[in-house]
């Protein structure tokens, strides 16, 4: 980032230095992968978001990529039929993460402080080239010195891609009746 | 509409503390147009004051017809939706006899529980769990355990569920009013007919609420949203990365946004303009996809067959933000959101916000009008987070001082444009008059 004088103050966070996780591969084939190796792979996402290096969280990404946040009150809703909060193809998801990355989604300008935390991971048995996995989630957002938090299920859908573990999809289901304790959902999940 | 409605005062409760102010020179109104000089201004203490918040809860929330939901949402017989409206837990329920839509107080006539305890469903009877008073879908009180404890004499009618003091619906809205003795909803409504029509009859009468409600939440005072959801001047500036996000799917900005605000009566008012975005009915744009073209044009040509080329294009090309006063936003754009917010405290609101959509509509335009509205109208999208942070951001501003009044006076001096302030001065006016004596400072302990 550059400095020039009256230019806006850099962001209030500097990222520390980042020991990047490995990336499981997927040597053993998505039969074999076990719990561990799957947590590692959501520890290195929720690295890559709560330093806010969306970019590399992308590639986590297969193409095929879908991102859908129902709404509180339909944990259930579809989003071809319902109103969800986001329904992300790869290509939204993208535009997502620029305008995110940019100065200019207020919002986000300067990018809140997050952590996002997940627990009772289950790895599901494999279905086609899928490999279905649940996770408790809880991710704190701060900001203006006002806390927010967001808790929920991350359902994902994995696949491997050149030995490598891609997310498909990842459905967030919220368990917060309603999005008010948090304001509005500026951030991903 | 007569004039005699839109000037008709309202029934006034007394607000002790400053309606006892002594009448000093002090006091100035809070409200403050000066026509002679083209500039409007409002005092920043109506968005921060506990008394002008208090004072609102009272003589704007309980004389207003508020929105409490849509007759979709409870088409069938039993079917019922619990919410707040004006900030009173209330349910709405179909009568099972009468078909009726009924509107409840949810507060057992017992000993008070809450009677209805499931934010929607289908029921014969609400039972309260408390003592088990069981009530029917009319609010009849059919059942108490034990009677013969009573007497004979119990009056069972005087038990009834107690309904809100009006309920009337308009094509669909619902609304209720604690005031019995407001102006019907269609006299109330003055101008905003007009808009209301132009949505519902696009889409022949037939309109449904979709599944999935927004419901979040402001640290700014409700006002700011009233003034947000039909301010055209915001949307360049603090939109920029929504612009961007159109740009990127192929949809051509040139042309911009460009129109006209209209003040409605009543403190209602309407932005009505032309924008670079598609509308499912019925303005294609490349975003909706080739397959989809013939489907809008042919829908656009029916339009104008029914309603004339006037009015068939104006439902098919323009977008219409209509504020109804005091906290219902309709507006008709790349998708049609029904959005009310209540005042939780000076700095704070709820918001609830629902899409409206056609009944039977095709499934590739109902998914571009559900992709529409989670992408510009919802709270993760591209553009309201933005919002939220412009609303809060101003209640920051006010609690810096030294700025004591707002200025609103854009347009004054023209024919308003879509991207003046006219229709905002139109709900201040409104609000000023309903608050009477208690839209002014000074006096008692305010400072100018
Ligand atoms: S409070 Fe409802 S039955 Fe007693
Ligand atoms: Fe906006």
């Amino acid at each position: 980032m550059t400095t020039t004088t009256g230019a806006p103050a850099a962001p209030a966070v500097q990222p520390a230095p980042i020991i990047r996780l490995s990336q499981p591969d997927v040597v053993l084939g998505l039969d074999a992968l076990g719990r561990s190796q799957v947590e590692d792979f959501l520890c290195l996402e929720a690295e890559l978001l709560d330093a806010w290096d969306l970019d590399t969280w992308l590639t986590l990404f297969a193409p095929e990529a879908s991102y859908v946040v129902p709404c509180n009150d339909s944990p259930d809703g579809d989003p071809a039929r319902d109103l969800v909060l986001v329904d992300d193809n790869a290509l939204r998801l993208r535009l997502r993460v620029e305008r995110l990355n940019s100065r200019r989604a207020h919002r986000e300008y300067p990018h809140s402080r997050t952590n996002h935390q997940f627990s009772n991971v289950v790895v599901g048995v494999r279905e086609g080239d899928e490999l279905p996995v649940v996770a408790s989630f809880t991710v704190w957002r701060f900001r203006n010195g006002k806390a927010s938090y967001y808790v929920g299920k991350y359902h994902y859908r994995f696949v491997a891609i050149d030995g490598r573990l891609r997310i498909r999809s990842k459905r967030v289901v919220l368990d917060m009746t309603t999005l008010r304790p948090a304001g509005d959902l500026a951030i991903i999940l | 509409m007569t004039s005699l409605s839109r000037t008709s005062e309202l029934p006034r409760v007394s607000t002790a503390l400053l309606d006892a102010a002594p009448a000093t020179d002090s006091r100035f109104p809070l409200v403050d147009e000066d026509t002679g000089r083209h500039r409007f201004r409002v005092h920043r203490s109506t968005m921060t004051s506990p008394e002008v918040f208090r004072a609102e809860l009272d003589r704007v929330f309980s004389h207003s017809w508020l929105y409490v939901g849509h007759e979709s949402e409870v088409s069938r017989p039993g079917d019922y939706v619990r919410r707040p409206v004006g900030g009173r837990p209330v349910f709405m329920v179909r009568g099972a006899k009468s078909g009726r839509i009924n509107v409840f107080h949810n507060t057992c006539t017992h000993r008070g529980a809450v009677v209805c305890r499931q934010p929607a469903g289908n029921a014969k009877a609400f039972s309260c769990f408390y003592h088990a008073w069981t009530f029917d879908s009319e609010g009849r009180l059919m059942g108490i355990p034990d009677r013969d404890a009573y007497g004979g004499e119990l009056d069972l009618a005087a038990l009834s569920l107690r309904p809100v003091a009006r309920v009337e619906s308009y094509r669909g809205f619902v609304f209720a009013s604690f005031d019995p003795e407001i102006q019907d909803l269609v006299s109330y409504l003055a101008g905003a007919v007009e808009y209301l029509d132009l949505v519902i009859d696009s889409a022949d009468g037939e309109m449904e609420i979709i599944k999935g409600t927004n419901e979040y939440c402001i640290e700014a005072n409700w006002k700011l949203l009233a003034e947000n959801s039909i301010d055209g001047y915001h949307a360049v500036s603090t939109h920029d990365t929504y612009f961007k996000y159109l740009l990127a799917l192929g949809t051509d900005l040139a042309g911009g946004v460009d129109g006209t605000s209209y003040d409605l009566g009543n403190g209602h008012a309407v932005l009505e303009y032309r924008a670079p975005w598609g509308r499912p009915i019925a303005k294609w744009e490349p975003l909706f996809g080739e397959d989809s073209r013939e489907e809008i044009a042919r829908m656009r040509a029916d339009l104008v067959s029914r309603h004339g080329e006037a009015r068939g294009s104006r439902m098919a090309d323009t977008n219409r933000n209509l504020l109804i006063y005091p906290n219902l936003v309709v507006n008709d754009i790349m998708a049609v959101t029904v959005r009310t917010f209540m005042p939780l405290a000076p700095n704070r609101m709820d918001v609830t916000a629902w899409e409206l959509a056609p009944r039977d509509e095709l499934a590739q335009l109902r998914q571009r009008r559900l992709d529409s509205f989670l992408t510009f109208l919802g709270p993760a999208g591209f553009a309201t987070p933005d919002d939220l942070e412009a609303l809060e951001s101003c209640q920051q501003g006010f609690s810096s001082g030294g700025v004591e009044w707002n200025d609103i006076s854009r347009g004054m001096a023209r024919t308003p444009a879509a991207n003046d302030e006219a229709q905002m001065r139109a709900f201040w006016r409104r609000w000023s008059q309903q608050m009477g004596t208690a839209g002014y400072g000074g006096g008692a302990g305010a400072s100018r």
